[in-house]
């Protein structure tokens, strides 16, 4: 059977990372499963996890009033769901739900941030990992905003009257 | 240089702005011949002539086609067509997708929005010719789900097991239950060798340059990644000028070029 500290090793997201830090993760690391359709977390709430998607799709929503709920982004296996567990008030800023059965593992924020204020190497290492996504996404955020196919209106393809 | 005149057959709306015909030979000939990736001018008489890419299948020369977006005068009137109407055709123009080079590797196609018109044709030259490939994916981003093009045909394709088909929208609302991202996110996980892979790449300008920093960071060859350009063609052969990209003619020496040849246009703001 393999063990939680393998698991962790082989997502993508801990790749490379030394086996004493691994060690010390293991420790707020615990597996969980969600439901097609369960609520993971709300907009608001506390943000004391994170999680490491293994199976499944997870969508992030918000709800804008007058046009329901807006999926805005969605995390496959090997992805990571949530990082407001960094950055105080620690704070949920979007809703996130199960589109299918989704197993991940959960990792405490809370229990994370201790165990980095005591060894800064270790959240030297995990703030690099979590750098490396946040400017993923927020690259990704960039392109979404540009709306290039909106901005594609005016081409037909090819020519454009 | 004279448009040959070619009968309409369908109209087929894909999506609220897009649509395609089909058309024949209204002059007896019984087969349009041309080559995935290539383009021609539709001439709406009285109105414009217009290019457009061919979006069928190459290797069925009886039937053309053409899918585009309704943004202009000429594209507006080629809306309300009907079939049995007449619309002047003049082409094929311009370089093809280069998929016998790409035999033996993968194929990766990354389609933005209605640059999937362009690509189909070289899918189905894919599907064709299937043990002449890898691995075949296709990657295709749009805004919302309602402007998915060739909806069932994807469908269709989504259940072949000889190729990867990833569709994502930029939004959606909450019962849409693909995925939700730009096109350029499914790069990273996306099932092909990078190493032995050619990608063919179209869609809006800022699309098609993520899209190779993704596929570069992947560890695709600048020189295996082929963009379709889009620029103003007006005579379709290299003559008029309106299509000059540098050194270059898009309607002659493109419209699909090795990204290594263009980059350095691409990159220049004055041009």
């Amino acid at each position: 059977m393999r063990t939680l500290e393998t698991v962790l090793a082989e997502h993508p997201f801990f790749a490379g990372l030394e086996q004493r830090y691994l060690q010390i993760i293991v420790g707020c690391a615990s597996n969980v499963v969600f439901e097609k359709g369960q609520i993971i977390f709300r907009e608001g709430e506390e943000a004391n996890r994170f999680y490491l998607i293994r199976q499944g799709r997870v969508a992030l929503e918000v709800h804008a009033a007058g046009i329901g709920t807006l999926t805005i982004q969605t995390l496959d296996a090997g992805d990571i769901l949530g990082w407001s567990w960094l950055v105080p008030p620690y704070r949920w800023h979007f809703d996130a739900r199960a589109v299918e059965l989704t197993r991940a593992i959960a990792l405490d924020g809370e229990c994370l941030r201790r165990k980095c204020e005591e060894d800064h190497d270790l959240g030297y290492e995990l703030l690099k990992r979590f750098a490396e996504i946040i400017t993923q996404r927020l690259q990704a955020t960039r392109l979404q905003l540009l709306d290039v196919y909106g901005a594609e209106g005016h081409i037909s393809r090819r020519g454009g009257t | 240089m004279v448009p040959r005149p070619f009968r309409l057959r369908q109209v087929r709306r894909e999506t609220h702005d897009t649509f395609t015909l089909e058309l024949e030979p209204a002059d007896g000939s019984d087969s349009f011949c041309f080559r995935a990736g290539q383009f021609n001018m539709l001439y709406v008489f009285g109105v414009g002539e217009v290019p457009i890419s061919i979006s069928g299948n190459p290797t069925n020369p009886h039937v053309l086609m053409h899918t585009t977006r309704e943004v202009g005068t000429v594209t507006k009137a080629m809306g309300k067509l009907r079939s049995g109407d007449v619309v002047g055709v003049r082409g094929p123009f311009g370089t093809p997708w280069p998929v016998e080079q790409a035999e033996g590797a993968d194929v990766v196609i990354v389609a933005g929005g209605i640059g999937l018109a362009p690509l189909r044709p070289a899918l189905y030259h894919l599907l064709a010719h299937r043990d002449r490939y890898g691995k075949i994916v296709l990657l295709y981003g749009t805004r919302t789900p309602g402007d998915i093009l060739y909806r069932r045909e994807l469908q269709r394709w989504r259940a072949q097991f000889d190729l990867d088909v990833h569709i994502t929208v930029d939004r959606a609302l909450s019962g849409w239950r693909g995925n939700v991202g730009v096109v350029t996110s499914l790069i990273p996980r996306a099932p092909f060798d990078a190493r032995n892979t050619i990608a063919l790449v179209c869609g809006p300008e800022i699309m098609m340059r993520f899209t190779v920093l993704e596929l570069q960071r992947r560890g695709v060859s600048p020189s295996h990644i082929y963009v379709s350009l889009e620029r103003n063609m007006k005579c379709g052969v290299g003559m008029c000028g309106h299509c000059q990209l540098g050194p270059f003619f898009v309607c002659k020496d493109g419209p699909v070029f090795s990204y290594n040849k263009v980059q350095h246009l691409l990159e220049k703001r004055e041009i």
